[in-house]
């Protein structure tokens, strides 16, 4: 696993949900943890009550490892959802209805090949955010740090997104498939 | 599976969804319309992946320890096993269902004239969340917006000058869009409707009405 190719996190996390696997789970803990930390002080927490909450959603990661679903979600889009949901709790802004946990069709084979194709789109994703100009990127980030108002982004921003509108649709593409594979 | 569905959420609403930065009035009504909608639920999934590729890049050192005292954490949690999929559904999807405590039949209806009836549903400030329940035919009060309404239909379906609604249809309204609902003969129209703004009707006695039931 080399640094070039970025950490397979997904296996990281399948050894913590199928093993317990608690070396796996440092390893997810080291990188993920500071992001996390990261995300709720940029939007707006203050850095120790975000190290408390760092800690609180890795913790519901290993919790709730049993969830995860590596065709619909990648590592870092779980983990973003975990620690979304945590300052909702925490702003008590709003309570969030959850849609329905449909399950997706009956139980099919997990497809190894529909994960990777979603991580690598959702990696690709990450590159095309990274190469945005700096002003696109800042109103992204600031979209979801909770910074804008939904009618802010819609006049700032009307979403000019570029390329990663486009990745967002390809990264959709996958969802779609892995959706249909699913529901047979 | 409904295949039907024609209107969807819109990518500035679902971005914002996504994010976690709605009221709540607005994420019952988004929530129970993807309980409804493979698309937008693919969709939501897609830009939840944005979201993740953001924290990637929002690292900050944390303190030394904070791995041990995860761990410690953890010791005490049980886990959260797979939840069982749910029995097929009636008319109010589960996220909706969960706020007014079943189907139709509980929701406190009020009458609001001419057989039309709404139920106002508890949610915090920002934006108001209400059930409205149309008969047959009949038009809900020409009205226009100061905010932005979202309204989902549950059953039924209804007409305005813009389009044709059916059940998982969300119509999004803004300001521009003044607008007569008719419900379409033949099944009473439920809807799921939440606003940011107070409506604002053109007619007289409705105006003076608005205080009295809150809409």
């Amino acid at each position: 696993m080399t640094a070039e190719a970025g950490e397979d996190w997904t296996a990281h996390l399948l050894a913590v949900r199928d093993r317990q696997d608690r070396v796996a789970f440092a390893a997810l803990f080291q990188h993920f943890a500071p992001r996390v930390k990261g995300f709720l002080v940029k939007s707006g927490t203050s850095p120790a009550l975000a190290e408390e909450c760092a800690q609180d959603v890795m913790a519901t990661l290993w919790q709730k490892a049993q969830l995860f679903d590596p065709e619909r979600a990648s590592v870092a889009t779980w983990v973003f959802t975990i620690a979304r949901n945590r300052r909702i709790d925490m702003a008590r802004r709003a309570a969030r209805p959850e849609p329905e946990d449909l399950p997706w069709g009956p139980e099919a084979e997990p497809d190894q090949h529909a994960a990777l194709e979603l991580a690598q789109e959702t990696a690709l994703l990450g590159d095309a955010l990274a190469r945005l100009p700096q002003a696109q990127r800042a109103l992204i980030e600031k979209a979801f740090y909770g910074d804008l108002s939904h009618s802010e982004i819609s006049e700032q921003t009307g979403l000019p997104m570029g390329t990663v509108k486009s990745r967002i649709r390809l990264a959709l593409d996958k969802l779609r498939q892995s959706f249909e594979g699913a529901r047979g | 599976m409904t295949t039907t569905i024609r209107h969807h959420i819109s990518d500035r609403l679902l971005m914002a969804y996504a994010a976690g930065t709605l009221p709540e009035a607005f994420n019952l009504v988004l929530a129970t319309h993807l309980s409804l909608c493979d698309d937008c639920r693919a969709r939501l999934g897609a830009y939840e992946a944005l979201g993740g590729q953001v924290l990637e890049r929002s690292d900050m050192a944390m303190a030394e320890g904070g791995l041990a005292a995860c761990m410690a954490r953890i010791e005490g949690l049980a886990p959260v096993a797979r939840p069982q999929p749910r029995p097929a559904r009636g008319v109010f999807p589960a996220p909706l269902a969960e706020y007014v405590g079943g189907g139709p039949d509980k929701v406190k209806w009020r009458p609001l004239g001419m057989g039309v009836r709404q139920a106002i549903l508890p949610t915090s400030r920002g934006a108001t969340a209400r059930l409205l329940y149309i008969p047959a035919g009949q038009a809900v009060p020409d009205h226009g917006h100061r905010g932005t309404e979202l309204t989902l239909v549950l059953q039924g379906a209804f007409a305005d000058s813009t389009d044709r609604f059916g059940r998982g249809d969300l119509e999004i309204a803004d300001e521009d869009l003044e607008h007569t609902p008719i419900a379409e003969a033949g099944e009473d129209c439920i809807c799921l409707a939440a606003t940011d703004a107070p409506l604002r009707f053109n007619a007289l006695i409705p105006r003076l009405l608005q205080p009295v039931f809150r809409i």
